[in-house]
């Protein structure tokens, strides 16, 4: 094949690509762009793209209206919370699914991923009533063990998935010489999990994080994540798009930026080790 | 390998997950099976004691339950046809040799990072807005008058917000699964002049199902339980119901519980006529 050709349709895909790329990113892009516009700017006729007076005042005044650091710090105590409560329950029930096979492993997996499709509105005020006579509503613990029951299902498919591609060979060779269970689970077992781990931990955090049914209705002040802080910009005062946009950005940077420098493990997660 | 001992130990690691999605299956669920048969209405008497059936023939007799499910089937259909075909024609683009590869798959996979609550949010205000919103805009620009997305096209605008944050996940799934497909086969098809349609058919495809199997299951699951993004543009009205928002309302804005677990049953029994289908299917397709 001639090589012109070659480059001439590189650089048609690269234009394509990006093309769409950015069409994709645009509505993110725009409101970090609004969020540092005076609310005047934000809604000019015709728009204003990027010759503006960037301003920080957004950010302030809207720290200053609903105190961020407390909502982001409930946001990332239940996401971590949530994840590590799901590891512990669910790393030895993978491990044991994948290592230990029985004619009802298959059975079992698709049972639990099956709970996940219990609409979580049909069970709302019974969890409700649960919560208040043990005193759970509002709190962080209580989130989040709903998030971590709520994820238990997707973290149990994603470690199983993993543990079943280590090679049970390397564990009868470490067997033969003569190595212990601990020494087997702690020297050959672990280094080849941890990458699986890893992928799992961060899809769950993003999932945690950006949760919005629970968090929406099982808080009022106290335990509020970044969820309902942004659900309370929709009122008719969310039409203030500067502010809107300030705190949205607010709300997906820290998530945003996780995932984008761990992109390679991420990828790895989402397709739950099923796509090689 | 197994022994006597080492299953026991298994069976004894696997226990506390499944206790736990049992408990947190059954649980709630027999509270609610329970409230569907009594009139409850805790703002207004309370428990008002045992009604049989009639929460259930209440809940399909009001107008809103048929358009409710049907709203629900659209919304899911819709979202899982556009995600995969958009998915499947984004992956093999992003296959092809280019410059900026990486930068341009951070760029699609963003959305699926941004919480429900923030793309409603900022789709409503900043794009559909009849008055400020950037479609506004533009068809003032072509000389249309600006369509009111969330009242006028309430359904399509909710489609098109889930769609925006489904997109990247089907699109980097279909995107793994292609970049492992074996191009040498590929060429040996060129080679043989097979038409870039037959081998879109005949090689691609065939070899994407198992992950377009994983896209609508894990999809479907997410989709079924849509709910920020309803309640923050439409708030349930102009015909943007699904089934698990109506219960919602019942549920919280009547405050009527038995006629919202009654509801909550429906949800239950059409959830697992989904599953059973999906599971089928992906039953099939996922022998490891």
């Amino acid at each position: 094949m001639a090589r012109e050709i070659t480059s001439q349709r590189k650089t048609i895909n690269t234009v394509a690509a990006w093309a769409i790329g950015l069409l994709i990113f645009f509505p993110i892009l725009w409101t970090i762009l609004t969020s540092f516009k005076t609310e005047a700017v934000a809604i000019a006729d015709p728009p204003v793209f990027l010759f503006f007076d960037w301003t920080l005042e957004n950010y302030s005044i809207v720290q200053e209206r609903s105190n961020y650091g407390r909502f982001l710090w409930n946001s990332i105590l239940i996401a971590v919370g949530s994840t590590i409560l799901g590891l512990l329950v669910a790393v030895p029930a993978a491990w044991s699914m994948a290592f230990v096979p029985s004619v009802r492993t298959k059975d079992i997996l698709l049972w639990m991923l099956s709970t996940k499709m219990l609409p979580a509105v049909g069970v709302l005020y019974p969890i409700y009533l649960l919560f208040i006579q043990l005193g759970l509503l509002d709190s962080v613990l209580g989130l989040t063990i709903v998030l971590m029951l709520i994820n238990l299902p997707i973290i149990v498919w994603m470690l199983y998935s993993y543990f079943k591609e280590i090679p049970v060979d390397i564990l009868e060779a470490a067997r033969m010489d003569g190595a212990t269970l601990k020494e087997e689970i702690l020297y050959v077992l672990t280094p080849m999990a941890i990458p699986g781990i890893a992928s799992t931990v961060l899809l769950n955090i993003i999932l945690a994080w950006n949760e919005a049914f629970w968090t929406l209705n099982l808080t009022a002040a106290q335990a509020a994540p970044l969820t309902a802080f942004i659900a309370s910009y929709s009122s008719p005062e969310g039409l203030f798009y500067a502010k809107l946009s300030a705190a949205s950005t607010m709300a997906i940077a820290p998530i945003l930026i996780m995932g984008w420098f761990s992109q390679k493990q991420l990828v790895r997660g989402l397709t739950f080790g099923a796509v090689k | 390998m197994a022994t006597q001992n080492s299953r026991s130990a298994a069976r004894f690691m696997l226990a506390p997950a499944v206790v736990l999605l049992l408990g947190w299956m059954l649980v709630p669920l027999t509270m609610t099976l329970w409230f569907s048969f009594r009139k409850y209405l805790p703002l207004r008497g309370g428990d008002m004691g045992w009604v049989g059936f009639d929460n259930y023939v209440r809940f399909v007799s009001s107008s809103s339950f048929w358009p409710s499910i049907q709203t629900t089937l659209i919304i899911v259909g819709s979202v899982l046809i556009i995600t995969v075909i958009l998915g499947i024609l984004l992956a093999l683009l992003l296959d092809q040799p280019m410059w900026g590869q990486g930068v341009v798959r951070i760029l699609v996979i963003a959305p699926f990072f941004v919480m429900p609550t923030v793309s409603a949010l900022v789709w409503k205000n900043m794009f559909m807005d009849p008055v400020n919103g950037l479609f506004a805009h533009l068809w003032k620009f072509f000389g249309l008058t600006p369509i009111e997305w969330l009242s006028q096209a309430s359904l399509p605008s909710l489609v098109m917000i889930v769609s925006w944050q489904w997109l990247p996940f089907a699109t980097l799934i279909l995107l793994t699964a292609i970049q492992s497909l074996n191009s040498e086969q590929l060429e040996a098809a060129e080679m043989d002049g097979a038409a870039v349609v037959s081998r879109f058919f005949h090689i691609i495809l065939p070899h994407l199902a198992r992950a377009i199997t994983i896209v609508v299951l894990i999809q479907t699951i997410f989709l079924l339980s849509v709910f920020a993004e309803i309640f923050v543009t439409t708030g349930g009205a102009f015909g943007s119901k699904t089934l698990s928002y109506l219960i919602f309302q019942r549920v919280l804005e009547s405050q009527n519980i038995g006629l919202g677990s009654a509801g909550g049953i429906y949800a239950v029994i059409l959830a697992n006529i989904i599953a059973i289908m999906l599971m089928r299917v992906v039953g099939k397709n996922l022998d490891a």
